[in-house]
């Protein structure tokens, strides 16, 4: 019984890391879900995903909806069933309810002839997947429910000695309570997994966690995912990614001069920097900067613009004397605006992982980060900003993000509340009000592995970018937005002076 | 031969229930259908696509297929009354019809 118990790969994009290498081979699977929490899709995909990366056939039973609608619910997910049933890979087994017969039951009966159904498909097209969907169905069928529990052990007990793996579907009536309505779990399932679709301040969030795998490891907790037409289930693993970063220690130029003297001799590449400031501090222009510096030097960037329309950013790009037009079309920016309320969280990290895949970039610039905040929870939030961070730093890119502070002068934003710890290097800009006038002061705040500047300097704009001067002297209370002049020794000796009449 | 009565029965193998189910039918038959029953009996271990043709999952399934409208019963068809009734035949016309023949 101690024998290593397998795992069979689905080819879910994610799952497989969240489960760590698989499903338990050869047993079967419980995947337990609220409505429209994404069991039928995940029972399909489990066997589409078979087909083409494994070329495993397999056999899909289903006791709710018919074949002819499981069908066209899922083409539309990019998988083309009828043409894999016409080539002996996928096989339906079709135990839904039979509306124009009313069942009539005189005595004892098992769901011997469902076993031997599926036996006999398994046998046919030599299936190495099996997904039964959903197990409601059969119980709200029959009445003999503990009969049932017991049949459907059997099948379980049955596939496992084919050496079949199998995936169960099961309603749950609640978020978190049950794992089932009908207790299936106790009889099937050595191994358990949930997906949710909670309603979290008035944000959808699916997520997937896998309750037990009985002999055998996988991670622990809920993983975010998504369902995008064209792959199905996209899981997002958090913490299984973070582990493998690996840090550089080659510097890159930041596009500034000073501000590479600042960070004490340029950003580290596969680095995370987060630039943190109120509406109109130079945010936009330092990832402007940052995207120029690395063509200059002939890498390719790529902007993810949340904020600003490419309109916008172009016209301001050229204001600063940055023209990235050109830089586009010589093949070294990619500028790409999507308006944040388009879709979930999960939906944007998918496609900006799809872009970063696609155009391999050395930077990404994100301008804003925050502005995402407004589509998702703060947990969502968070796990997002880690999913990224954990994935641009994997892929060696360095990355710079852009933080909108809520009020004018001071204050934190959220974003660095959730991120600063997963940074390398923070760039604070602020608003001074001195002298009745509005000045801007920028300091580097953290940078992980390197001595640097720890003043706060002044800085200009102009049309030919940001200009990085001298540090404020005999200023304080920059960063909390109340800046008071403080008086130096300097400054009582000048007084005395002034005083005696000497000077 | 309108009233030819057609019945499927699908069993697994030699189970209890199956058995039952085998030697009730045959009773019932004799008893209370005037014997005029075609009946056969369907093993799913050996005919599985059978059985998925016609999307039997219960065993022991009897299935009515004419005279129609079509029938299913599960059970071990221990309970004879309610066979009678689910198969839905009109008994004393079926008993009529033997008498004038």
């Amino acid at each position: 019984m101690n024998a290593i118990i397998e795992k069979l790969p689905t080819g879910i994009p994610g799952f497989d890391s969240v489960a760590q290498n698989g499903l338990p081979k050869g047993r079967t699977t419980l995947v337990a879900g609220s409505a429209g929490s994404g069991k039928t899709v995940f029972a399909a995909q489990f066997l589409s995903e078979g087909i083409l990366k494994y070329d495993e056939p397999g056999v899909f039973v289903t006791f709710e909806e018919s074949p002819d609608d499981i069908c066209r619910n899922i083409v539309s997910l990019g998988w083309d069933v009828p043409q894999w049933q016409r080539e002996g890979k996928w096989v339906f087994v079709d135990a839904s309810p039979q509306t124009e017969q009313e069942t009539i039951v005189a005595g004892a009966y098992d769901l011997g002839a469902l076993l031997a159904r599926i036996e006999g498909a398994i046998r046919r097209i030599g299936a190495k997947r099996v997904a039964m969907d959903s197990l409601g169905a059969i119980f709200s069928r029959f009445d003999d429910q503990s009969g049932i529990r017991s049949e459907l052990f059997r099948i379980a007990a049955t596939l496992r000695g084919i050496k079949v793996t199998a995936v169960m579907t099961a309603e749950r009536t609640e978020e978190h309570g049950d794992i089932t309505r009908y207790g299936v779990e106790e009889f099937v399932a050595d191994n358990v997994i949930i997906l949710r679709n909670a309603l979290d301040a008035e944000k959808r969030r699916r997520t997937l966690e896998i309750l037990k795998f009985r002999g055998t490891n996988h991670h622990k907790g809920e993983f975010p995912f998504t369902i995008i037409p064209g792959e199905g289930i996209v899981v997002i693993p958090l913490s299984s990614l973070e582990l493998k970063q690996k840090s550089s220690d080659i510097r890159i130029t930041s596009g500034n001069t000073v501000l590479d003297e600042m960070c004490g001799g340029g950003f580290f590449r596969d680095s995370i920097i987060l630039v943190s400031g109120a509406t109109g501090t130079g945010k936009t222009l330092i990832s402007t900067e940052f995207i120029s510096g690395a063509v200059k030097q002939g890498e390719r960037c790529l902007l993810f613009a949340f904020e600003e329309s490419r309109e916008q950013l172009f016209r301001n790009a050229i204001g600063w004397g940055r023209d990235f037009k050109r830089m586009e079309n010589e093949g070294y920016l990619k500028v790409i605006c999507v308006y944040p309320e388009v879709a979930g969280l999960e939906d944007h990290f998918i496609k900006m992982k799809t872009e970063i895949e696609a155009f391999k970039p050395h930077r990404v610039a994100i301008d804003s980060l925050s502005a995402l905040e407004r589509v998702s929870t703060a947990k969502g939030f968070r796990e997002f900003i880690i999913a990224l961070t954990s994935f641009i730093k994997h892929e060696e890119i360095t990355g710079l993000f852009t933080s909108t502070a809520p009020t004018l002068l001071g204050g934190a934003t959220i974003t660095e509340t959730h991120i600063s710890t997963i940074t390398d290097s923070i760039i604070l800009l602020r608003y001074l009000e001195m002298n009745s006038e509005m000045r801007r002061g920028l300091t580097v705040l953290k940078m992980r592995g390197s001595m640097h500047d720890k003043s706060i300097r002044q800085f200009t704009i102009d049309n030919t970018g940001m200009h990085v001067g001298e540090p404020f002297h005999n200023i304080s209370g920059i960063l909390a937005g109340r800046p008071v002049h403080v008086e130096t020794v300097e400054d009582f000796c000048k007084l005395g002076r002034l005083l005696k009449g000497t000077e | 031969m309108d009233g030819k009565i057609v019945l499927h029965l699908y069993v697994t193998g030699g189970t209890f229930p199956s058995e039952n189910a085998r030697a009730n039918l045959k009773r019932l038959c004799q008893e209370r259908l005037g014997g005029c029953c075609q009946i056969r009996v369907i093993d799913v271990l050996e005919q599985s696509e059978l059985a998925e043709t016609h999307k039997i999952i219960a065993t022991p399934t009897l299935l009515k297929l004419s005279p129609k409208p079509s029938r299913r019963i599960i059970g071990d068809l221990s309970d004879s009354d309610k066979v009678i009734a689910g198969l839905g035949l009109c008994i004393d016309k079926l008993q009529a019809d033997q008498e004038e023949e």
